[in-house]
């Protein structure tokens, strides 16, 4: 276990960092010098070389890469161009607010998906199971925004449940929270139908397996065999599915926080690039590759003590 | 009389036509014997043991006739009570030892579970009836197994895992659908041995299905041989192995050597 | 012995893609007004026989710019698709095919793309390049390749040992003949519904980033951007919300069905 461990630890490293040489060429070396459109055509050569000097750009690229990713592991994002200000600063807040939202959907999915999942499998061909399998292929189909935009319609304009006005936790956590279900549930919704699908089939498929037989042959109720035997073994595919979702959460969160008005990494983000303010798309992007990848080996983690057998992979 | 079997029929109805895989079996057990029942796959052997288990889900099959187990009639029972019996008076081992196990369940759990099932013991009690269970069952270093999964295990000792899951409350019945069938020449012989001790040490009346009449003779006091769902001949096993009356029989029993050189070894215990 | 069950995945996503084909191309030649003609007297107008689909704040007619949106949303998500599935075949089939180093090399970028959402890589691309709708085609596509070329190099290892190979390469078939006329024939149910997969991936991200204002540019037509502009008049004009959201929601589901329908007839229950 120790030593497939070391080397997942080791692709992660050997990930982050072609992330952060990818970041790096595509926002500090591809633009070109970002001298011009910050000072714009009027500044004279003593402005342009101040400006040159301070952000390193007269330094060699090797070398640029190396300050700006020492720099990055202590925490110093840059300089943003646009505000003049650390981009740690402006960041640091909206990420807490975007890691919130996703974390509260991931919940959302594990709390819709599960009971569903587990009450479509009871029944296969049943009222039930078809009716879910209906509404999960539906669901699946609406793009995250669109379900963020028909949430705000039904539970914000018509029914009048909340207000679309961001909440931040300064407010409260419970109010906090109270807002950020609905956006949460415009991430959740066509994830968990997909997740229900995934659960529906492989708790079916485990029931077909031979040990189930032995179960019931050892005096398992239905009810019994499902949890001793097959929820655990029909999991594992989720929790798989579930990491690689993890992205998409986040690209989800990106989207949907424009839809709601919430002011996390996805506005900052796309204020940045509608501005080229490169050095905060940089910083975002290689965060939100952290993120999708430390969940991604944490998953990996999970996947290896749910499934004994591949613990020499 | 332990078990007496009268017209036993299982038919599927979740076909085009409805297909009945057992026609009319019948058999009478006494304690502690030991019973065979021969013929080829499709011969509706296997369907016999998983009726008598109750293993054959009512919404797919109907399974008419009686079967009663020390004078109780297990076929119209409803589920739960039926459950009260599986494991617990009769239990069954299958063909397959390498997927009959919980891939991410240890040893030691899948053995005990028929201990949690029908009884209130505490896990030190349930682990030491477990320990001694996969003794009989021919198991080595019990405790060293008692933590492992089954895929660190040989085919041969998963069947014996299995045997082990099935004795640990000491049935009066043990029904072995094919348990060496998937087995290599020489693990079957040692799996034989084990049911065989078991027999004479517990009492242990032992239904052993196989599709090969010379195991069969040499574990069985008395032998059925089905084909095509019916009992085509009975009798005691010496008589049916060396004057068979039916043509069937005499089949089985030429395409027996032929198909034990087949089965290469490969497999070691 | 199994009989063939009427498919109504088949059935029903093959009618609604149909449906919705039609609409978007109809939509891509003709539009009942012109999409960007402003008319004062219809502004806000509700549904009406004059304009199914209702008119915006501008007086637009929804329906005319909802068909044009959907041509432009189809448009790019077949491009797209064009992009990447061919890209993608060429890589999977060569690395699949040939093995090596090569493909060691390949597969783990691919694996590394694959590995965060497209819409979140292309946003990034996009920050370079501009908006625009070639520089999304072009983003899209690319980012589109390595999960095609998973999918055919995957198939093209469980083939490439094959009797029927090894006789053809024992005949003297051309390495490339092999490749393309031998297994490639094979691969087509995995790889049909890995089209309807990117079909939708291609259509979600293209309206996410439209609507995100990142996608294409604000004069070309575009469901994401339709949906943008109506969000502040939600309430007051749904009509302006309600119509495109549809148009993408069942365009989606049309081709997820037929997806679906297709897994279903190559094995067992679709999973």
């Amino acid at each position: 276990m120790g030593k497939a461990l070391l080397k997942r630890l080791a692709l992660l490293i050997g990930t982050l960092l072609l992330v952060s040489v990818l970041a790096f060429t595509a926002f500090s070396v591809i633009p070109g010098d970002p001298t011009a459109s910050v000072l714009g055509i009027e500044a004279t050569d003593q402005q342009i070389a101040a400006f040159r000097a301070k952000h390193g750009l007269d330094l060699p690229v090797w070398e640029r890469y190396g300050h700006w990713l020492s720099a990055f592991v202590r925490g110093d994002f840059g300089q943003s161009f646009k505000y003049d200000k650390p981009v740690a600063e402006l960041v640091i807040s909206q990420i807490q607010v975007t890691l919130m939202l996703a974390a509260v959907s991931f919940a959302l999915i594990l709390a819709i998906s599960l009971p569903l999942g587990l009450i479509a499998a009871r029944r296969p061909g049943g009222i039930v199971d078809r009716a879910v399998t209906v509404l999960t292929q539906v669901t699946m189909s609406v793009p995250n925004f669109i379900m963020g935009i028909g949430l705000m319609f039904v539970f914000a304009l018509v029914l009048k449940w909340f207000r679309p006005e961001y909440v931040p936790l300064e407010q409260g956590l419970g109010p906090h929270l109270a807002f950020l279900v609905y956006p949460a549930l415009a991430i959740a919704l066509p994830k968990s139908a997909m997740t229900v699908k995934l659960l529906r089939g492989s708790i079916l498929g485990e029931l077909d397996q031979d040990y189930i037989r032995t179960a019931y042959s050892k005096g398992n109720s239905r009810g019994s065999a499902l949890r001793r035997h097959v929820l655990r073994n029909a999991m594992i595919p989720v929790v798989t599915f579930l990491a690689m979702a993890i992205g998409d959460i986040m690209a989800g969160s990106i989207v949907v926080e424009q839809v709601f008005g919430i002011p996390g990494l996805g506005r900052m983000l796309i204020s940045s690039i509608g501005s080229r303010d490169y050095p905060v798309v940089q910083a975002i992007v290689v965060l939100l590759a952290a993120v999708v990848v430390g969940c991604n080996f944490l998953a990996d983690l999970l996947y290896r003590v749910m499934d004994p057998r591949i613990e020499g992979r | 009389m332990m078990l007496d079997v009268q017209e036993l029929s299982v038919t599927f109805a979740d076909r085009q036509e409805p297909f009945t895989a057992v026609d009319k079996f019948s058999l009478q057990m006494d304690r502690g014997e030991i019973v065979g029942i021969v013929g080829e796959s499709g011969s509706g052997k296997s369907m016999t043991a998983h009726a008598l288990m109750g293993l054959i889900p009512r919404s797919r099959a109907a399974v008419t006739g009686r079967a009663l187990f020390e004078g109780v009639d297990l076929l119209p029972l409803p589920r739960e009570v039926l459950r009260q019996y599986q494991g617990r008076d009769l239990s069954i081992i299958f063909q397959e030892p390498m997927t009959s196990l919980n891939p991410t369940m240890r040893i030691g759990k899948q053995v005990e579970e028929a201990l949690r099932i029908h009884g209130k013991l505490s896990p030190g009690e349930r682990k030491a009836k477990a320990l001694a269970a996969m003794e009989l069952a021919g198991l080595p270093d019990p405790e060293g197994l008692y933590r492992q999964y089954p895929h660190q295990l040989s085919g041969g000792m998963r069947q014996r895992v299995m045997i082990a899951a099935a004795l640990v409350l000491r049935p009066r019945l043990l029904i072995a659908d094919e348990p060496t069938t998937a087995l290599d020449v020489t693990i079957q012989a040692q799996i034989l041995d084990t049911l065989k001790d078991i027999n004479r040490q517990e009492g242990t009346a032992i239904l052993f299905i196989s599709h090969d009449l010379g195991v069969v003779k040499a574990l069985c006091s008395r032998v059925v041989v089905m084909k095509q769902g019916r009992i085509v001949e009975t009798g005691p096993a010496e008589q049916v192995f060396h004057h068979p009356r039916e043509d069937y029989t005499k089949l089985l029993i030429a395409s027996r050597p032929s198909r034990k050189k087949l089965r290469g070894g490969g497999e070691h215990e | 012995m199994k009989v063939k069950k009427k498919s109504w995945y088949l059935t029903i996503g093959g009618l609604l893609t149909a449906c919705m084909l039609v609409f978007t191309a109809v939509g891509l030649f003709w539009t009942p007004y012109s999409p960007t003609a402003v008319s004062a007297p219809d502004r806000s107008a509700p549904p009406s026989a004059a304009h199914p689909f209702g008119c915006d704040q501008l007086g637009r007619d929804v329906l005319s710019r909802t068909l044009e949106g959907a041509g432009s949303t189809l448009t790019i998500a077949l491009a797209v698709l064009a992009v990447g599935a061919v890209c993608g075949l060429v890589i999977g089939a060569l690395c699949g095919y040939y093995g090596g180093v090569a493909d060691a090399l390949i597969m783990r970028l691919c694996d590394a793309v694959a590995a965060f959402p497209s819409v979140l890589l292309a946003l990034v691309v996009l920050a370079l390049t501009g908006p625009g709708k070639y520089n999304v085609i072009g983003a899209l596509g690319v980012l589109f390749i390595p999960s095609f070329a998973r999918l055919v190099r995957g198939e093209f290892l469980k083939y490439r040992d094959r009797d029927f190979v090894q006789s053809a390469r024992l005949m003297g078939v051309s390495q490339l003949r092999i490749i393309f006329v031998h297994i490639l024939p094979n691969i087509w149910p995995v790889l049909l519904s890995g089209l309807t997969i990117g079909f939708n991936n291609a259509v979600l991200a293209e309206a996410s980033m439209s609507y995100l204002g990142i996608g294409v540019n604000a004069t070309e037509p575009s469901l994401g951007y339709m949906l943008k502009d109506a969000q502040g008049v939600l309430f007051t004009l749904p009509w302006c919300t309600i119509f495109p959201a549809l148009a993408a929601i069942l365009l989606i589901l049309g081709v997820g069905l037929l997806g679906e329908g297709i897994r279903e007839r190559m094995g067992g229950t679709a999973a």
